[in-house]
């Protein structure tokens, strides 16, 4: 699904390389995840696998199914498959969410050639979709993200991710920021989304999240690079000790 | 002192010709607006409210051709149940207007009135326009007072049905029109004035309005569609104890466009909304000049205004409050925001407060930027092409101003002109 080989990023206003070489293959319908201190460039990845400006990619590649994405606009991305949750959901005043997801659904479909929803059609989607992650008519009335709770934008993020029904989910720490019931809340409408066709790469500093959604692979990335792969158990031998016996073994 | 000299000199220049006719009222206060504009001299660019606006074309002895081309489209308030009244080159058009004896309100051409002896409008025409002139000069409504002769009066004695609606069709290329309308409501009265329409080559409107104790005044402009237009308008509104004013304008292009409003809360608990959004791509220059004046206990105002503009297009807005020493529990607010799409355009902003009443809440806000690349990313994120994401940011910029017309069918035909604008100015 998604083949990250050597890829090299440094910030492009000031000469600092965050990314040092990252290499990872997601295979289709498996959940990665990536773990690492903070400042390990984690966040960095999702930002430019999604396309985000003020980063320049020196080396390297990045395909999704086949197809190099490091070319395309963040729009063709997502059209593409490719689906960022973001850690800090921006809100944008004005816009209804719900405009707002059926301008991105029907972009998307445009982009893939598909027929754009009908307004009835999507209103069904979106109703069914919303109730499951406890998402009142409110919300989606409102402007995005505007006027939400910590939890309720991270849900909004897993709305849109379930109506986008992308191919390839990055959860930038989704986590981050919810108290327990929310996170359970979250990581249903994940698991809800997993299907043989769907990747998953979780972002997270807590091995807690991992509770809900049982990762198939873990990844541990220190100072821009992926320092050591394993299972589950990764997770928790982090989650006990943290990263100091893992730097060490690196060193 | 030769500069000063030329704007005495202008002032006697625009008032050359006299208009004909007219009672001994309608006399007087040409007169006395004569007089005003002598004092005061025509505008110039020296002038403290004319520093971010070359008033040059407005006074010029000719109007600068504007050939005025059809754009195929429904204009704003068509599907409307309305009093339509229509201007051609800013001359009343009855055969294409709306039979007046049918509605509610009391409507009259300013010419008919001005002819009769007796008149309600002797005691308003040119008196509320005098009273807005106390602490800014404002030649081009002077001027507007001493020569119109087009314009319509109108009474309102009761819950106005239908909204009165002015249409200013433009046909000839040259056209100056002068309007001038006088409002005046009875206690309790409610009515919506429309206008709409590229009105002329140059135009010069004013407005007065009387809306004493408890009376409602609704007043919705669109100004578009006319690349070529220089027009300056200006609004006096009066109001009474409990009464409400809220005027809203779009105005999307118009080579140059001055639109004044000057409103007087004379009497407890009254409210004054003004708003406008505005779209601006290439030559344009528009110039929101408000002034508000809280002499009252309690009264509410609030100015929005939102301009987004594009290659070359400038934006100044000049908004100011003044509360008087008794005006206590004032509620005043104004926010003016300007959307730069590129970096050849300008907004300037020039918010004022005068306060000198103690027990007030007052407060004021002037942003200008670009795009929020941010929320770009957020958007393109999700799939939406760049453009089309700009589109949306740029509209609902432009909607926080639209959202303040109350009446939600008159925002959504708002709204759709606006929307067009966008989509055909996307890029």
């Amino acid at each position: 699904m998604l083949k990250i080989k050597n890829l090299l990023v440094s910030l492009e206003e000031e000469n600092k390389q965050i990314l040092k070489g990252v290499n990872l293959t997601v295979a289709a319908g498996k959940v990665h995840t990536i773990m690492g201190p903070n400042g390990s460039g984690k966040s960095t990845l999702g930002y430019v696998l999604a396309g985000k400006s003020g980063y320049e990619v020196t080396g390297g590649t990045v395909e999704l199914e086949g197809r190099n994405i490091l070319e395309m606009e963040p729009e063709e991305r997502a059209a593409a498959g490719l689906f960022l949750a973001f850690q800090y959901p921006v809100e944008i005043p004005g816009v209804g969410n719900m405009t707002f997801l059926r301008t991105a659904v029907n972009a998307q479909r445009k982009a893939r050639g598909e027929e754009e929803l009908s307004a009835a059609d999507f209103l069904k989607e979106i109703r069914a979709r919303a109730k499951a992650l406890k998402i009142d008519a409110d919300m989606l009335k409102r402007p995005v993200n505007m006027g939400f709770s910590g939890g309720e934008k991270k849900r909004n993020e897993i709305l849109q991710m379930s109506m986008l029904e992308p191919k390839m989910c990055i959860l930038d720490e989704t986590d981050s920021g919810l108290d327990v019931d929310a996170m359970k809340l979250v990581a249903e409408g994940v698991n809800a989304l997993r299907t043989s066709g769907r990747s998953f790469l979780v972002i997270t500093h807590y091995q807690r999240l991992l509770n809900h959604i049982k990762p198939d692979v873990v990844h541990i990335m220190v100072d821009g690079e992926i320092v050591k792969t394993g299972g589950p158990d990764l997770a928790l031998a982090v989650e006990n000790n943290g990263y100091a016996d893992i730097l060490a073994e690196v060193a | 002192m030769a500069r000063l000299k030329a704007k005495y000199d202008l002032a006697e220049r625009l008032l050359a010709s006299a208009p004909a006719g007219g009672a001994k009222w309608v006399h007087d206060a040409r007169t006395a607006a004569a007089a005003r504009l002598r004092e005061m001299g025509a505008p110039h660019r020296r002038d403290e409210y004319w520093k971010y606006t070359d008033p040059s074309a407005l006074t010029a002895a000719t109007a600068r051709a504007a050939v005025f081309e059809d754009p195929a489209e429904t204009p704003p308030f068509a599907g409307l149940d309305r009093v339509r009244i229509v201007f051609v080159d800013g001359v009343y058009a009855s055969d294409l207007s709306s039979d007046l004896s049918d509605a509610d309100v009391v409507i009259e051409p300013l010419a008919d009135a001005m002819e009769k002896d007796t008149h309600w409008a002797n005691g308003l025409y040119g008196v509320l326009e005098a009273r807005g002139q106390a602490r800014v000069n404002r030649p081009l409504a002077a001027l507007n007072t001493a020569r119109a002769v087009e314009g319509f009066t109108i009474h309102v004695t009761g819950r106005a049905r239908k909204p009165v609606s002015f249409v200013y069709i433009h046909r000839d290329a040259t056209s100056d029109a002068m309007i001038h309308h006088v409002i005046r409501l009875e206690e309790g009265a409610e009515v919506t004035l429309l206008e709409n329409g590229p009105v002329a080559a140059r135009s010069n409107i004013v407005t007065e309005i009387d809306i004493p104790d408890t009376a409602r005044f609704n007043h919705v402009r669109a100004q578009g569609r006319d690349h070529e237009r220089l027009c300056a308008t200006a609004i006096f509104a009066r109001l009474g104890r409990e009464s409400i004013f809220k005027s809203f304008t779009l105005t999307v292009n118009g080579k140059l466009t001055r639109n004044e409003c000057v409103a007087e809360l004379t009497g407890n608990d009254a409210i004054a909304h003004v708003a406008g959004a505005s779209a601006g791509d290439g030559t344009y220059h528009h110039d929101d000049t408000v002034f508000i004046t809280h002499d009252a206990v309690n009264c509410e105002s609030r100015q929005v205004f939102k301009k987004v503009l594009r290659n070359g297009a400038a934006g100044v807005f000049q908004g100011k409050i003044l509360v008087q020493p008794d005006a206590q529990k004032t509620d005043g607010y104004q926010i003016s925001q300007g959307l730069l799409l590129d970096e050849d355009s300008i907004f300037q902003a020039k918010p004022e407060l005068e306060i000198y009443a103690d027990d007030v809440a007052c407060s004021h806000g002037s942003t200008v930027g670009a795009i929020d690349e941010g929320m770009i990313f957020y958007l393109t994120s999700r799939g939406i092409p760049r453009r089309e994401a700009q589109d949306m940011l740029t509209f609902a910029f432009l909607g926080e101003a639209v959202d303040e017309i109350e009446d939600e069918t008159l925002a959504d035909e708002i709204r759709e002109k606006l929307a067009g604008w966008i989509s055909r100015h996307s890029a």
